[in-house]
């Protein structure tokens, strides 16, 4: 076995030094009733692995060979090789949480500056080290203003944020004492401000709102944080898309207190959802209750700038069952490659994939609702998604289309009931206009 | 050593009685056991608090601690210097690194503490 | 026989060890200047429409960077060289299991049909991403001997979530609610958080003097009102709870659940299965027993085995094998706590885990042999060296203390410290909390003998020179990029970016 570098005279020199006769003696402590060998098959070589996983991987249609639509909160933007090739680099692949700051320099230095970015791009003041994904970053946010508004129990959320997101929170919520209101959207698709009004109380902690929401409209972050502020409640703002904070107002200037949501589009590929990456940005005077690992700078024994994780106190394994949350792991991997992205593109580059990505669904946008029979439901400012209503189920002829090489979107049937007919499809800096007018083509055939 | 006059509680608090009013404080192998103070969460003037209740917490880089009021009263003055600079709760937790006063609801409470002296054969027991 | 490595009292000779000497890689903001770029994107191909009314635009992300390609290599090539790896050496992090990561599952985990697929494709094209996550829920439902895996939850702890969450459910349906989860205190932090998070009360158990869980004390606490037993196994000390089907037997005499916490699975993986201790849930860490990499902290991932019993309250959804062979998502479980983040889970990291299980096949007990060897030898040879609080036969790590060094004033951080010098990564230290001063030491079974004897030998010199030199112990390191860090200013004045210059 090619990853057990243990020969047979080294094995009995160590029995011998342990004083076992087999490596079984060690076992003994495990009762034998509970002993039971895995039935696997026979052992792979690494030519056979290759064959067994390439063929599952040729049997599912992909982002390079299609013609890609589908976004819904996951997206194919452009990540270029530096990214991912300086993940096979043994020094971050293969090391792990910087507990160690003299030997974890580089890691702890990147999560810094993975938070300055993130800090930058959301208008707020800090930033944690990654959550999981953008689901769970929304739970943290939320858990997060209600330790700031201690003694309130109500969430309100839009209707606006992404189902899976509100879904993810419902299971979150369950069993701890807290109340989740979610205020329907307006006819419009967008955010009813005065509906979020209505709900919010003298015992709502947080106001939680997603731009661009999940129907791909932009909405005013001022919409959470002009009903929340005066109530004494946090206003949440939740990215699924968040190449668009190059572009669109930052939370942090449309007065949202905390900022959470999901980065993978800035440069972490889709990889079939996962793994992501999940942030939480705040201002300084709430940073001491951001949940998971948090890097700061500070010196070394001889006075030179030196990183750190920080804050640890916050973290389950000192804290325990007070713990500011459970979560123990952050997204190294993908917090690095989303920091060399950024690094990469900079403040120009950051902006031209959002201005390139609006402009195309802008163009995609036009094309489809020039096809008979298909309509876009919604009039408001869309970022670089939005919804279309075809004259037929969305569900088989999304299928029907992705059978010939296009991927044209998600049908919102997937969430939501009464919605039939309509699906979400969305452009990025990737799609050609070839390709935009081959699915407005399709579509033409279709109706 | 641990000065005898005030009192002293299992959780490692210490008060010092004025008049109506009591400070209060950690003790100095309280502040050992913690190691480097990094951070003080305390209580608002005007709150009140039980004997044994939480009244903040302390926290070194690597542990956290709650903080026990010995006393029952409401709080008058909080250490402003000790949150700006937890180290003077280390360098001199008996002195300027005291954390809050209160004015006391009662003296009787601080019968029930322990002298300098029984504090300090408590410390050598819990240490066994 | 054994290696022994000369201590070194000169930073300077031990300097090649690691790196050369001290360095220092400016943060990238710093790197940046004017008119620099670092991309490409082809010319818009589209009218340049801009439909956002401004009031909801930006302008320039002020203080972003303007780099080229040529400067990122550099930088985070320099700076990917102030980390120690496990391609460098061993790293012995307790409880972590940082084992070689198998290259081929990178390359593997990047086939367009997996890196650049998306999960709401129509699942008339992603038959072969659902086939794989449906062959690796047989796989491990295959080595835990339960019903069924679920896949989705994102680490170990968001597992533990899931598993308590499942019990919770289960429970309601009975019309049974309870409050409490029993956790030893031995146990990962995570355990308490994650019953807290589940809206469960936590009671601690105290561990007996052989370090395992006292199956009096665990009579006693077994009430009524216990939700779960949430246990580790083997525990955080590497011993096996020897009387596991007892345990099993207490907390299901009671209507409990036995949780257990699979974070060391890799000790007993294809030797012995959960489902025939009579355990009802359990996670697992594909980047522990399976190999995954830890990439400097995550992503990990944290499927979750359950008896019969809890399957109808799996995440959703599920991945199903209809009768004509085909995959399908199944998203009518009414019973279902729910979803725990988006989509389907860390995808990435099932491709490896498969891939790695592959590799093994039925011989994937090798990995639990191996690891176990090893960290039996560790122990037998630092014995007596270093305080071993506990000495009941363990499995793939061993607990030792600073006890003795302590009485030189060397403590497991000064030990940790310097062993960075010798060329290793220190073991955990100061975990689990009922070991004062703990070293775990988990060396994995990626790690052949010199390597091990190197430790041992490394390991001796410290404990030599806590006895006769303890200075060196106590100012190391001396051969890393920095010298010792001060977490405590980090903690005092928080600094947790960088700012523009006004």
């Amino acid at each position: 076995m090619k990853f057990l570098p243990t020969s047979d005279a080294e094995r009995q020199a160590m029995l011998q030094a342990i004083g076992a006769a087999r490596v079984e003696d060690l076992f003994a402590s495990i009762p034998r009733e509970v002993l039971g060998p895995a039935k696997l098959g026979p052992p792979m070589s690494e030519i056979e692995i290759r064959r067994f996983l390439g063929d599952m991987a040729r049997r599912s249609a992909n982002a390079r060979d299609t013609a890609f639509f589908v976004g819904a909160g996951l997206y194919h933007h452009y990540v270029s090789a530096i990214a991912d090739q300086m993940l096979y680099r043994a020094e971050w692949l293969t090391s792990y949480t910087p507990y160690q700051p003299e030997v974890s320099q580089g890691t702890l230095q990147s999560i810094f500056e993975f938070q300055t970015h993130i800090a930058l791009l959301t208008g707020l003041d800090v930033a944690n080290a990654s959550l999981y994904e953008g689901a769970s970053a929304l739970v943290e946010a939320l858990l997060m203003a209600e330790r700031l508004a201690r003694g309130r129990n109500r969430a309100v959320l839009s209707a606006g944020i992404h189902p899976e997101y509100r879904e993810t929170v419902r299971t979150y919520f369950a069993n701890l004492d807290l109340e989740v209101v979610e205020v329907p959207l307006a006819e419009d698709g967008v955010t009813d401000r005065s509906a979020l009004a209505a709900a919010v109380d003298d015992k709502t902690f947080a106001v939680a709102m997603q731009s661009p929401n999940f129907y791909g409209l932009v909405e005013d972050w001022k919409t959470a944080s002009s009903v929340a502020g005066p109530r004494g409640a946090h206003a949440i703002a939740v990215i699924a898309e968040a190449a668009s904070l190059a572009l669109l107002a930052p939370p942090g200037e449309g007065g949202a207190d905390i900022a959470c949501g999901e980065a993978q589009s800035l440069g972490v590929p889709m990889q079939n959802g996962g793994p992501l990456l999940g942030f939480l940005a705040c201002r300084t005077a709430h940073q001491r209750q951001l949940p998971g690992r948090l890097v700061g700078e500070t010196h070394d024994a001889e006075g030179r700038r030196a990183f750190c994780l920080t804050l640890s106190t916050r973290e389950q394994h000192i804290r325990r069952e007070k713990a500011t949350s459970n979560i123990c792991t952050n997204q190294g991997l993908m917090a690095l490659a989303s920091n060399i992205h950024m690094s990469l593109l900079g403040k120009k580059g950051l902006r031209e994939v959002a201005t390139q990505s609006h402009a195309k669904a802008e163009y995609l946008k036009r094309r489809i609702a020039a096809v008979p029979g298909y309509r876009i439901p919604h009039v408001g400012p869309t970022f670089n998604e939005f919804v279309v209503e075809a004259p037929v189920p969305a569900a088989a002829l999304l299928s029907r289309l992705a059978v010939r090489g296009i991927l044209a979107g998600v049908p919102l049937s997937r969430w939501e009931s009464g919605a039939e007919r309509r699906f979400l499809t969305a452009a990025t800096e990737m799609n050609t206009r070839e390709e935009m007018d081959s699915l407005a083509a399709a579509l033409a055939e279709t109706a | 050593m641990n000065p005898e006059d005030r009192h002293y509680a299992q959780s490692h608090e210490w008060v010092k009685i004025d008049g109506d009013i009591g400070t209060i404080g950690i003790t100095d192998h309280a502040q050992k056991e913690l190691g480097e103070i990094v951070y003080l969460e305390l209580p608002d003037v005007g709150h009140v608090f039980n004997a044994d209740e939480e009244f903040g917490t302390v926290e070194s880089v690597k542990a956290v601690s709650e903080l026990f009021s010995p006393i029952s009263g409401e709080v008058v003055e909080i250490n402003k210097g000790a949150v700006t600079e937890p180290g003077i709760v280390n360098d001199d937790p008996f002195g300027d690194g005291w954390l809050i006063r209160l004015k006391l609801s009662t003296d009787e409470e601080v019968n029930k503490l322990m002298t300098a002296e029984q504090y300090a054969e408590y410390v050598r027991s819990e240490e066994k | 026989m054994s290696v022994e490595i000369e201590p070194k009292t000169d930073a300077a000779a031990l300097g090649d060890r690691l790196h050369p000497e001290p360095r220092h890689e400016p943060l990238v903001f710093e790197r940046s200047g004017k008119g620099k770029v670092g991309y490409s994107l082809p010319p818009l191909d589209v009218p340049d429409a801009l439909a956002i009314p401004e009031n909801l635009r930006r302008a320039d992300v002020e203080g972003e960077t303007e780099i080229t390609e040529v400067e990122v290599a550099r930088h985070f090539t320099r700076l990917s060289r102030l980390n120690f790896s496990i391609d460098e050496g061993l790293y012995p992090l307790g409880s972590c299991t940082m084992k070689h990561n198998p290259r081929t599952n990178e390359e593997l985990a990047r086939l367009p049909g997996f890196a650049a697929s998306h999960p709401l494709a129509p699942e008339e094209v992603s038959q072969g991403t659902l086939e794989l996550a449906w062959r690796l829920e047989q796989a491990l439902k295959e080595l835990t001997g339960l019903a069924r895996v679920t896949l989705q939850p994102s680490a170990g702890a968001q597992g533990e979530l899931a598993g308590i969450l499942m019990v919770r459910a289960a429970l309601a349906k009975t019309g049974d609610p309870r409050r409490v989860v029993l956790i030893p205190d031995s146990a990962h932090g995570t355990n308490p958080a994650s019953a807290h998070f589940a809206g469960y009360k936590v009671q601690e158990l105290k561990s007996n003097v052989r370090g395992t869980l006292d199956l009096d004390v665990l009579e006693k606490a077994m009430t009524g009102d216990v939700a779960a037993l949430m246990l580790t196994v083997p525990n955080t000390l590497g011993i096996f709870e020897d009387r596991i089907r007892d345990i099993a037997a207490i907390v299901h005499a009671k209507g409990g659940f036995l949780y257990c916490d699979g974070a060391n699975f890799n000790s007993f993986v294809g030797v012995a299965k959960p489902g025939l201790m009579g355990i009802d849930v359990m996670h697992m860490n594909l980047h522990k027993t399976f190999s995954t990499p830890h990439g400097g902290g995550g992503p990990g991932s944290g499927p979750v085995a359950v008896t019969e019993r809890l399957v109808p309250f799996l995440p959703r959804p599920t991945v199903e094998r209809r009768p004509d062979g085909a995959f399908t998502l199944d998203f009518d479980r009414p019973e279902s706590i729910g979803r725990l983040r988006t989509f389907l889970g860390n995808y990435g990291m099932f491709v490896r885990a498969l891939a790695y299980i592959s590799a093994y096949g039925d011989r994937i007990g090798e990995v639990a042999r191996g690891a176990v060897l090893n960290a039996n030898y560790i122990r037998a040879r630092l014995t007596g060296v270093y305080h071993l609080k506990y000495d009941a036969p363990t499995l793939h790590e061993v607990v030792f203390s600073d006890k003795k060094q302590g009485e030189h004033g060397v403590h497991a951080i000064d030990i940790a410290k310097r062993l960075m010098d010798f060329g290793f990564h220190p073991p955990t230290v100061y975990f689990p909390l009922i070991v004062p001063g703990a070293l775990m030491i988990e060396p994995t079974e990626t790690e052949g003998k010199p390597g091990l004897d190197a430790f041992v030998a490394a390991m001796r010199a410290i404990a030599r020179e806590s006895e006769e030199d303890p200075e060196i112990v106590l100012k190391a390191p001396h051969a890393t990029p920095v010298r010792r860090v001060d977490e405590v200013a980090a903690a005092r004045q928080l600094v947790l970016r960088w700012r523009p210059k006004e």
